[in-house]
């Protein structure tokens, strides 16, 4: 296990260097905008990181709620933390880029929207965990969860017809993409998947061993009675 | 009727030796020695684990098999019940056989209260296993069960009658024949019930407008319905009348005597001296002394 | 049936209950009153913008009512605790939701009620397309409110801070019906549009939802 996780920190160190590399200079500059649109690399690698851990916090909520085993509920926990995370990345890009393109803060184009959708969804999901005084704090996050999941595709198809009434300017490239950047954005976004997974591997040994500790504590008031 | 024998930890573990062989344990059950590692914990708690694991199956069927034998109300094993750091049950076994009066005795803080809720299934364990009615599963026996807690449980906005109504209906008391014959059985039922209890069933009051002493048995009332083959109940005669609760005892032993199994948590135990089967005192999460009489003193 | 008959007979209990106390009521109607006043000196009712935006002003003002009305659903089952004597009985939880869902609904279309015709006479509002499509659009979007809501309420029964939990977790995930509500309302009173694929999507809505709620509830309601 261990022996694993260096290696990934390695393959992690080694790639976002070369995706940092790629993107900043070997990729070729973009027409139109100019440098600014190389926050492209960090802002779509994020957005398809996030969807690929909430995805995650869906199957392990429901492998909870069928199983009811707690290692579960940690990579549930564990890739809702990191997908917030990654998401809020992907919030604070997205602005940065518009801002010097479009001269506006915001967009509520589909991706950004749905994004902070994602966001709002999966923030509630963190406060109830936080808040919840339940013992089986567990079962109720899962279920929240599978509430959040069935809502992505709703929240989805809403904003995009919403959208197809009442365009507005889109954040990234709407059309093709060179096949160059393309290139650019693979490698960025395998970085970021490696760096997402080294990161809610320490999250989920740290929870564990979190556990063990209120366990052991929650033995010895067992064992010495009260006080 | 009294059948219980502190857990024995060594002959448990003689017995899982002799019917799982030692290959199929789990890998640390294999090369652990309980007793020597962990003594406190072994001592205290027997074998507690909420996994299934080849162990604990082979005491599971010993004590299936005691439970059938000796038409137990309730088998605890182990109960362990932790509110985060808090630990409110912390080793509770018995076995309780069915027909008797049982008078749960301690300071507050020692669990009666959770000990009750999680027999009646409205709370979880954190760890060990209970067997209500001869059932794993509480809820296949909840329509069995009475539970009247210190809280009325009663909507204060309706009349007895009118609150019984709405209960006995998720109860299924009347069986459907036509709906005519299942109202009138209703009915029936619940003023059987009210009366039973020497409340007047025409009173159309509020409950949130009685006494306390109606209030705490028109709540009698409402865990008669069913007619439960186990009753729990938590401190109900708590602010009532002495002559009320006279009544009250006089009325739970009656019960008693009709072959239903009842837990009474209360500190009044002297109201039920005569009456009860067992007293049992609980302290800090277990169970520390039972006994039939009253003032042996305890420990 | 026996469903059937715990619900209906919940339905009435909750309905008897709160026609005797009539108190949560009329609170309740004076607030969807005032709302509706506040919106109105808030949103000028005589720009011509307005009757743009006057679909999406109904439905926030609609979602505030129904918020404050979610809240207490629980309320009369916490008091003495009384959902403990619902869990004891042997009565599944699903016929429990059901009703609370429906009062809710029954509640909050009575709100819906005296709004709408308030916001009709202070917008000067007129439904230049489908008049007629009005009607399932309120009764899709105010079912698609009530049923999470109403089950939300149950989870933020298990936790601290209750009140503001409701819509902590319901706006969220309430984001695609609102979105559809506003969008189908605006459409048929500008008439420029078609509500048709709003109106499909709060179905489509409606039925996952309370699927995944009547799949759920029991283990809300046994998580204690």
């Amino acid at each position: 296990m261990k022996r694993g996780f260096t290696i990934l920190a390695i393959v992690t160190g080694l790639l976002l260097s070369f995706a940092l590399y790629e993107a900043l200079i070997a990729a070729p500059t973009e027409r139109t905008m100019g440098d600014v649109q190389r926050i492209f690399y960090y802002h779509v690698p994020s957005a398809w990181t996030a969807f690929l851990l909430f995805l995650i916090n869906f199957i392990a909520s429901l492998v909870f709620l069928i199983r009811r085993d707690s290692k579960s509920d940690i990579v549930a926990l564990v890739s809702a933390e990191v997908g917030v995370v990654f998401c809020t990345v992907v919030l604070v890009t997205g602005p940065i880029w518009a801002r010097p393109v479009w001269g506006i803060w915001w967009t509520w184009d589909l991706r950004l929207t749905l994004t902070l959708v994602l966001w709002l969804i999966y923030v509630s999901y963190l406060m109830l965990r936080r808040f919840s005084t339940s013992s089986q704090t567990a079962k109720l996050a899962a279920v929240l969860a599978v509430f959040g999941a069935l809502d992505i595709p709703l929240v989805y198809f809403s904003i995009w017809f919403f959208r197809t009434q009442h365009p507005s300017p889109v954040i990234g490239n709407g059309g093709s993409l060179d096949p160059r950047m393309a290139h650019v954005l693979l490698i960025n976004w395998a970085a970021f998947s490696c760096l997402a997974w080294l990161v809610c591997w320490t999250r989920f040994r740290l929870e564990v061993l979190k556990r063990e500790v209120e366990e052991a504590q929650a033995l010895e008031s067992l064992l010495e009675g009260p006080r | 009727m009294i059948s219980w024998e502190p857990p024995q930890p060594q002959k448990m573990a003689s017995e899982l030796k002799r019917v799982v062989p030692r290959s199929k344990w789990p890998h640390f059950l294999q090369n652990l020695d309980i007793r020597r590692s962990f003594p406190k914990t072994y001592s205290i708690l027997g074998i507690h684990s909420g996994k299934p694991n080849p162990a604990q199956s082979a005491i599971k069927n010993v004590r299936s098999m005691a439970e059938t034998q000796s038409n137990c109300a309730v088998v605890a094993n182990g109960l362990i019940k932790q509110f985060g750091r808090f630990a409110a049950l912390r080793g509770v076994s018995g076995e309780f056989a069915a027909g008797g009066l049982y008078v749960i005795l301690g300071d507050n803080g020692a669990g009666k209260t959770t000990l009750l809720r999680i027999i009646a299934g409205l709370s979880h364990l954190t760890r060990g296993n209970i067997s209500v009615l001869g059932n794993r599963n509480i809820r296949e026996v909840r329509g069995h069960i009475g539970y009247m807690a210190h809280p009325s449980l009663l909507y204060d906005e309706m009349g007895g009658m009118e609150n019984l109504r709405y209960f006995a209906g998720l109860y299924e008391i009347a069986p459907r024949t036509s709906k005519g014959d299942s109202a009138k059985l209703t009915e029936e039922r619940c003023r059987e019930v009210i009366t039973a209890v020497k409340l007047d069933p025409d009173l159309e009051r509020p409950v949130g407008q009685y006494s306390q002493g109606m209030r705490q048995r028109m709540s009698l009332a409402r865990a008669l319905l069913n007619d439960p083959r186990l009753l729990l109940l938590d401190e109900p005669f708590s602010n009532v009348d002495a002559r009320s609760a006279k009544e009250m005892a006089g009325l739970l032993a009656e019960l008693r005597d009709k072959e239903k199994t009842l837990f009474v948590v209360t500190h009044q135990p002297a109201l039920l001296e005569s009456l009860a089967d067992e007293f049992v005192w609980m302290e800090a999460g277990k169970i520390v002394k039972r006994s039939p009489a009253l003032h042996t003193g305890p420990q | 049936m026996r469903l059937f008959a715990i619900t209906r007979a919940t339905l009435a209990k909750d309905v008897r209950l709160e026609w005797r106390s009539k108190d949560a009521i009329n609170a309740m109607l004076f607030f969807s009153l005032l709302v509706v006043v506040i919106f109105s000196f808030a949103f000028d009712p005589t720009a011509e913008e307005s009757r743009r935006i006057a679909g999406g002003l109904i439905w926030v003002a609609f979602l505030f009512a129904a918020i404050v009305a979610l809240n207490q659903t629980w309320a009369r089952e916490l008091r003495n605790q009384v959902l403990d004597a619902y869990r004891v009985s042997p009565a599944p939880a699903n016929p429990l939701f059901l009703a609370k869902a429906f009062g809710n609904f029954v509640f909050v279309s009575v709100l819906e009620a005296l709004m709408t015709p308030l916001f009709i006479i202070f917008y000067k509002l007129r439904a230049l397309g489908n008049a007629w499509e009005l009607l399932p659009i309120a009764v899709l979007g105010t079912w698609a409110l009530v049923v999470n809501g109403t089950f939300f309420a149950a989870i933020s029964l298990r936790t601290r801070s209750r009140e503001i939990m409701l819509p902590l977790l319901l706006f969220p995930l309430s984001i695609p019906a609102l979105l559809a509500m506003v969008n189908s309302t605006t459409a048929v009173l500008t008439g420029e549009e078609s509500a048709r694929f709003w109106i499909a999507l709060l179905v489509a809505y409606d039925v996952v939802f309370t699927t995944v709620c009547l799949l759920l509830f029991e283990t809300v309601l046994e998580a204690e």
